[in-house]
């Protein structure tokens, strides 16, 4: 079986548990304990990415360059990534944090639309950074459609493609489909990155492993947008009872969680913030199809408006919203309470 | 009034669109539709409605002699190539490509400031969508900072826009500040592919100084909208200005004209009715300043 590299997310996707929160002294710790545990690629950043920062998707308290550079500072084998979407972030922002010492650089896109990535992954390419194509919300479109995005972003330089499943909407059975269909046709690896809205993510995770997936993300505690991802520690307990190879240590991941736990305790607002769970919230988020960083938004905006989440929910995904639509959230949160 | 001899150059999506429309004004006189492409499904249509149509692109623009003004929906390379030409042989340029040889426009707000301009640009739809709502907050408030999401359907993304994202939320931005008088700006460009198409839709948040009159802002963005409304008719607020914590939310959609374009494409639409009113607004100071001269 080829070798199976574990992505940790917790300080980039995880942002969207809290608010995108993290502050340098906490990603710093995080990044410590994972490099120690051997994680080899620790990504940062904004929940949407570099420059992702925004009222629209959420205000960071310090720059991304403050946040890299204390990651960076902090490890010592890991290589550290940032995730960038093009029409957030720029060609600037990735030349920024190829400066502050960044490696590899996932260039993200939702599932259809891989060529607005060209020229940002030529870019990382160009700079000599380790580059993946990453296709969001995949599960919104047919596995021939994948294939067709991913021969893309391979085209464009990409050295692995990285499905994410960021609804947490699909099941163990269709994943294998689309990574079978991946790895039949293109000749990058697949990476896959999973959501538990429907407390599939572990599940989801193994199945795309088994169908031949050589990357995969995961979160500590499972932070991370809906109900979570896959836990990065739960992760590697299952990838060593299942003999897959992976060089994480078991006790060092654990010992990172804690460390995660530790540091959002310490901080007054932050330790404040439930953790993700495969809430009601989360459960018809999976169900309906909708984007897995919406759901702070959508209690938000079902509290503040008074209308019921579900309903909200069942909305959303009707109107098919890709990543980063958040502002029909407040559209259609204010519709249903009859307010324009 | 005698209408104003025009040209559209380029016979792709946007050139066809404009040729519709151009077609409708009562100041413009359409002369001559000029793309490179013998087979292009733009110049057919231009034939079929009885247009004069060449192939040498800006050659035959300039060989025509009577053209007084014309629309650039080619790329922005061949405008950079276009605009000197057309400058010495004094034809207006309005440049609906992302070359920003000349100003960027606004028509309901900027567009006096450029009245003996020779070219002038129309920035990006983004740009026409949301910079007269910040205008029209920073009129009432000072906006220490705009941001501005654009959604558009994923069929109405053309190739330029794809290659060249950056480029979009970069000279957004700019305007957002330039024009929209915001002191800080962020510009961000969502593409969704679902099926039926989406509607373009904007949202603009503006930071303003606190304390401020929220019932002012709202009757200056919906008297803005008002304005927008007369040149793009598919112009609606969907969510009405409400104060956030710091900021501003307001949300609007547009609805293209559907004259060539579909009518999901408002954000094409609101570019080529952009670039008719400053057109029609130019024909209307073009034959004042004849009258003025002759007087």
């Amino acid at each position: 079986m080829t070798k199976l590299t574990v992505v940790d997310v917790t300080l980039r996707d995880g942002n969207h548990s809290i608010r995108q929160q993290f502050t340098p002294e906490i990603v710093a710790k995080v990044a410590a304990a994972l490099d120690a545990a051997g994680v080899e690629i620790i990504e940062v950043g904004h929940g949407d990415g570099v420059g992702g920062s925004s009222i629209h998707v959420g205000r960071t308290p310090v720059p991304y360059q403050q946040l890299i550079s204390a990651v960076v500072s902090s490890v010592k084998r890991a290589k550290v990534a940032i995730m960038l979407l093009p029409g957030f972030g720029t060609m600037d922002d990735l030349q920024q944090a190829y400066d502050l010492g960044v490696t590899v650089a996932r260039v993200a896109c939702h599932c259809t639309e891989a060529d607005i990535t060209e020229q940002h992954i030529q870019l990382a390419r160009k700079l000599g950074m380790f580059t993946v194509g990453y296709l969001i919300s995949f599960g919104m479109a047919s596995p021939q459609r994948i294939v067709e995005e991913a021969k893309r972003m391979e085209s464009y330089g990409a050295q692995y493609v990285n499905l994410a499943e960021s609804q947490g909407y699909l099941v163990p059975s269709q994943v294998r489909e689309y990574v079978y269909a991946l790895r039949e046709s293109v000749n990058i690896p697949v990476g896959f990155h999973g959501h538990n809205n429907l407390g599939l993510a572990i599940g989801n995770s193994l199945a795309a492993v088994e169908a031949g997936a050589a990357y995969v993300d995961g979160s500590l505690k499972g932070l991370g947008g809906g109900a979570g991802n896959t836990q990065t520690e739960t992760l590697i307990a299952a990838l060593k009872r299942g003999a897959f190879p992976t060089e994480v240590d078991l006790f060092g991941i654990l010992d990172a969680a804690a460390v995660l736990t530790d540091e959002l305790k310490k901080h007054p607002d932050l330790a404040k913030i439930p953790m993700p769970s495969v809430d009601n919230d989360a459960i018809m988020m999976g169900y309906a199809c909708v984007y897995g960083g919406y759901i702070l938004p959508i209690k938000r905006a079902a509290m503040e408006y008074g209308c019921d989440p579900r309903q909200l929910v069942i909305r959303l995904g009707e109107r098919k919203v890709v990543a980063t639509q958040e502002d029909v959230v407040i559209e259609e949160a204010r519709r249903l309470a009859g307010i324009t | 009034m005698v209408k104003l001899p025009v040209a559209i150059l380029g016979s792709g999506n946007i050139g066809t669109d404009l040729m519709y429309k151009v077609r409708r004004s009562a100041l413009l006189e359409l002369q001559l539709v000029a793309g490179i492409d013998p087979a292009s499904e733009g110049l057919a249509r231009a034939r079929e409605l009885g247009f004069e149509t060449c192939t040498d692109g800006i050659e035959g623009v300039l060989r025509n002699g009577k053209i007084k003004l014309v629309f650039d929906a080619t790329s922005a390379r061949s405008h950079l190539a276009h605009a000197p030409r057309l400058k010495a042989a004094n034809i207006f340029a309005v440049d609906l490509t992302p070359a920003a040889v000349g100003p960027g426009v606004i028509p309901v707000v900027n567009l006096q400031e450029y009245s003996t301009e020779s070219n002038v640009n129309l920035i990006s739809c983004g740009a026409q969508a949301s910079v007269p709502i910040v205008a029209a907050i920073n009129k009432i408030s000072p906006v220490q900072y705009a941001e501005t999401v654009s959604t558009i359907s994923s069929r109405s993304a053309g190739p330029g826009t794809r290659q060249n994202i950056d480029e979009f939320t970069r000279t957004t931005a700019r305007s957002v500040r330039d024009i929209g008088g915001a002191k800080e700006s962020k510009s961000i460009i969502v593409i969704n592919p679902a099926e039926p198409p989406i509607i373009m839709r904007n949202t603009i948040y503006a930071v303003v100084d606190l304390p401020v009159d929220e019932k002012k802002v709202r009757d200056s963005v919906m008297a803005m909208a008002e304005k927008i409304k007369c040149y793009v008719p598919g112009f609606k607020v969907t969510v009405e200005p409400f104060l956030d914590g710091d900021h501003f939310t307001v949300c609007n959609e547009v609805t293209g004209a559907g004259d060539f374009l579909a009518s999901y494409a408002g954000n094409l639409d609101i570019i080529t009715a952009a670039a008719i009113n400053v057109a029609e607004r130019y024909a209307e100071t073009f034959w004042k300043g004849r009258q003025a001269a002759n007087d």
